[in-house]
């Protein structure tokens, strides 16, 4: 059996190619048009690339590709899911 | 038939190749108009749907949602909330990329709440098998309720599809809302919906998150509606909420009409990230993308350029020659034909720097850019989207102010419109041109490099420095709250379109075309009227110079020459050079630079053909070495030295790479800024820094 851990955690902390889900309590801070775009609480998130002066982030949901500044990734939670 | 067409609104997400389908549905019919009150370009065009059926086509500005961000996005809500029958669309066009069907759909849920009749046409269809995509057609159709069409816009496969499914639609006239707000909280929306019935519950939804309301609304509706908007936290709540629920509802659709097969997916993106987006590597494509664009701009347009100056004197020449003297003659050759040629000169540049940015664009290179630049571009207080406008200024302010629209942080958009003009744009070139052959000796630097070359390319460097040092100052004194957000899309790669691509070249250089073109032209005519009129000295002018020319010997050619010269001398220009004299003195200037100035607020590049008529030599080509060699042996009487020696033409050099001595961009920034406060701080403030700098520089090198 595996040892399964949630981690609580922000999409900012992430590192190139892992991912996480976006937590409920998230909603609030998720600015609108991030939501409409498919940044859902629930939504799986991918960091795909760190820009170079380590900001803004290239991230991956619900099959929207995008770049958003550190200090709005700082702000989403995430649960990363530790195998 | 023109009295039955039916009027479609086109919408959908960027990068969804929505342009791409406007172009097939309208073909050469397109035309850019301007949006009553707004500053935003309308696109329409005419269709032919069948053979007895048009459409009116009106290409909205892409967006992800109703919920507008940015100037571009606001135009889509107040063109959806109209109830103007002129105005208001029959059919909506929506258009979704097959790939992010899901996210598409958000905007189509919420064009569905209006209730006005909508088809979706799902572009990019030949992508499908490729990444393992499949749709069931018929349950989609039935789960939304609409028309669907299939269909690959570039490659020109199911527009017909398209046309018919516009016809069905608008005469089933069925409309009905795919979500309702009312399961949010339903006392709450019932209190909403009593308001006016006339509207749909998500109108006046939007009326109150927005605050954005069509003309038909009351003012009482208006205060009700206002005293919704009070509790702004729950009207946020309610908006994440309608949100959710919206993609919840769009999920349950989804399930059950589409497919992706995840194992069939080759991604290229992943591999091309990793170059375009690498800490080195990214830099460096970026830095050879811009040189070329460079080399290209220089190469290419020199040709084209040098066939419209010799055409326009030409023309000017034929003109002179087949017109019955007179004031009205005059007018023509002198003041309206040069005024048109000095717009149509810049068309290559122009043309080919909108060729690179739409290539650009169209790849999904720009949103690369976008995110290698952003916090650098931060730092100074702009947004990594602030790097197509500063590139754009190169060729010309005007076209780079309006591709400021997408930035939707009013403080880093504004600041980014400021800084603009200090980018050597190319009417400044002819000035730096001849400024430098006259001052800096063609010899080599390094054993290898022009000298005369590297004085450009610091006054390039010179302005590109200058914008970003004002921003960051900028970013420190201007006292703007903005708390938009920055989120770009990072589009799949695609090879760019070549339809689209000239189709948008051909838009925006007809707006600068007609934009800053009027103002350039109107200028022309008035400084002509200046320079050919004058007080009751300008009138003996001729008379004078001739009695005196008299035992000069002179040829026929220079004694008009000393004639026009002493005409300039003696008209209300030469009286205005004469009075800023004073001012401009402790720069290194006479009075006739004086005059050069000011006609220069034409256009900058108006300061070769102005000192040529000063120094009496005729402004075509082959004489450009003529101006030279009298601008070179040119004597300020005061000193006794050489006006244009090297501490004057340096002045001069740093006084045109500051000074705001456009008039089309100012009004540019008026439009755009919606007050004349901005462009009278970018008038006095960047010609005050001009005037200060060329001082130091002509005081320290004298």
């Amino acid at each position: 059996m595996p040892f399964k851990q949630k981690i609580v955690s922000t999409i900012a902390s992430l590192r190139i190619g892992e991912m996480g889900y976006i937590s409920e309590e998230s909603l609030e801070v998720i600015p609108l048009k991030l939501l409409e775009m498919g940044c859902l609480p629930g939504a799986e998130v991918q960091l795909v690339q760190i820009a170079p002066l380590k900001d803004p982030l290239y991230i991956c949901v619900n099959g929207s590709h995008l770049a958003i500044r550190k200090e709005t990734a700082a702000k989403i939670k995430i649960l990363k899911v530790n195998l | 038939m023109s009295k039955n067409n039916i009027k479609v609104a086109l919408i959908g997400n960027p990068n969804t190749g929505k342009t791409s389908l406007f172009n097939q549905l309208t073909g050469l019919t397109q035309k850019v108009g301007n949006y009553p009150g707004v500053t935003v370009d309308k696109k329409q065009g005419t269709s032919k749907l069948s053979a007895t059926q048009n459409a009116i086509i009106t290409d909205l500005p892409g967006t992800y949602s109703i919920n507008p961000t940015s100037v571009d996005e606001s135009i889509v809500l107040k063109t959806l909330l109209k109830k103007d029958i002129k105005e208001s669309p029959d059919v909506i066009l929506v258009v979704a990329d097959v790939e992010n069907l899901k996210r598409n759909l958000l905007l189509f849920s919420q064009i569905k709440d209006l209730e006005i009749p909508t088809v979706l046409a799902i572009n990019m269809v030949d992508q499908m098998s490729r990444k393992g995509i499949s749709i069931d057609l018929t349950a989609l159709k039935e789960e939304l309720n609409t028309e669907v069409v299939l269909i690959s816009a570039r490659k020109n496969r199911g527009i017909e599809a398209v046309k018919a499914a516009i016809i069905k639609c608008h005469i089933a006239a069925k409309a009905t809302p795919m979500c309702d707000n009312n399961k949010i909280d339903p006392a709450y929306f019932d209190q909403l919906k009593a308001i006016n019935p006339n509207y749909t519950l998500y109108e006046l939804w939007l009326m109150v998150t927005q605050k954005n309301f069509p003309e038909g609304i009351s003012k009482q509706e208006k205060e009700q509606l206002l005293s919704f908007n009070k509790d702004v936290s729950k009207l946020r709540r309610y908006q994440h909420k309608e949100t959710i629920y919206r993609y919840q509802e769009i999920n349950k659709v989804l399930k059950k009409t589409y497919l992706v097969d995840k194992s069939k997916a080759t991604d290229v993106r992943a591999k091309l990230d990793k170059i375009f987006t690498h800490k080195i590597f990214g830099y460096f494509i970026f830095l050879l993308v811009l040189l070329l664009i460079f080399q290209a701009i220089f190469d290419w347009s020199s040709l084209p350029m040098d066939l419209i100056d010799t055409t326009f004197a030409q023309l000017s020449d034929f003109a002179r020659s087949n017109l019955p003297v007179g004031v009205f003659s005059d007018l023509i050759v002198e003041g309206i034909i040069p005024g048109i040629g000095g717009v149509i000169i810049f068309i290559p540049q122009i043309a080919i720097l909108f060729l690179f940015i739409a290539v650009l664009e169209e790849t999904g290179y720009m949103s690369r850019v976008v995110f290698l630049m952003d916090k650098i571009m931060r730092r100074f207080g702009m947004n990594g989207k602030s790097v197509i406008p500063l590139i754009s200024g190169t060729a010309c302010a005007i076209p780079a102010i309006m591709a400021t629209r997408t930035i939707s942080s009013w403080k880093e958009r504004l600041i980014t419109i400021l800084v603009v003009p200090f980018t050597t744009c190319s009417a400044r070139l002819p000035v730096y041109a001849i400024l430098i052959s006259l001052i800096i000796p063609e010899t080599k630097i390094f054993g290898f490099y022009n000298l005369q070359a590297f004085t450009l390319l610091m006054l390039y460097a010179l302005g590109f420095v200058t914008a970003i040092l004002s921003a960051y100052i900028l970013q420190r004194t201007l006292k703007i709250k903005s708390n938009s957000f920055f989120v770009v899309e990072m589009p799949n790669y695609k090879l760019p379109s070549m339809k689209n691509v000239l189709f948008d070249v051909l838009e925006k250089t007809k707006a600068f075309v007609l934009g800053a073109g009027k103002i350039i032209l109107a200028l022309s005519v008035v400084l002509w009227f200046l320079a050919s009129n004058g007080p009751e000295s300008y009138k003996n002018a001729e008379k004078n110079t001739l009695e005196k020319a008299e035992n000069e010997h002179l040829g026929s050619d220079a004694l008009l020459q000393k004639v026009a010269s002493a005409k300039l001398e003696s008209s209300y220009i030469g009286i205005m050079g004469k009075s800023i004299e004073p001012a401009i003195r402790p720069l290194g200037y006479d009075w006739k630079i004086g005059i050069a100035l000011i006609t220069s607020f034409a256009a900058r590049e108006v300061f070769v053909g102005t000192l040529a008529t000063i120094y009496s030599v005729g402004s075509d080509d082959e004489n450009t070495t003529t101006i030279k060699e009298k601008m070179r042996s040119e004597i300020n009487p005061a000193t006794g030295k050489k006006i244009f020696n090297f501490p004057a033409g340096m002045s001069l050099l740093v006084f045109y790479a500051f000074a705001m001595q456009c008039m089309a961009t100012l009004a540019i920034v008026k439009r755009e800024t919606k007050t004349w406060k901005w462009p009278l701080i970018q008038l006095f403030g960047m010609t005050g820094l001009a005037y200060i700098c060329s001082l130091i520089v002509f005081q320290i090198l004298k």
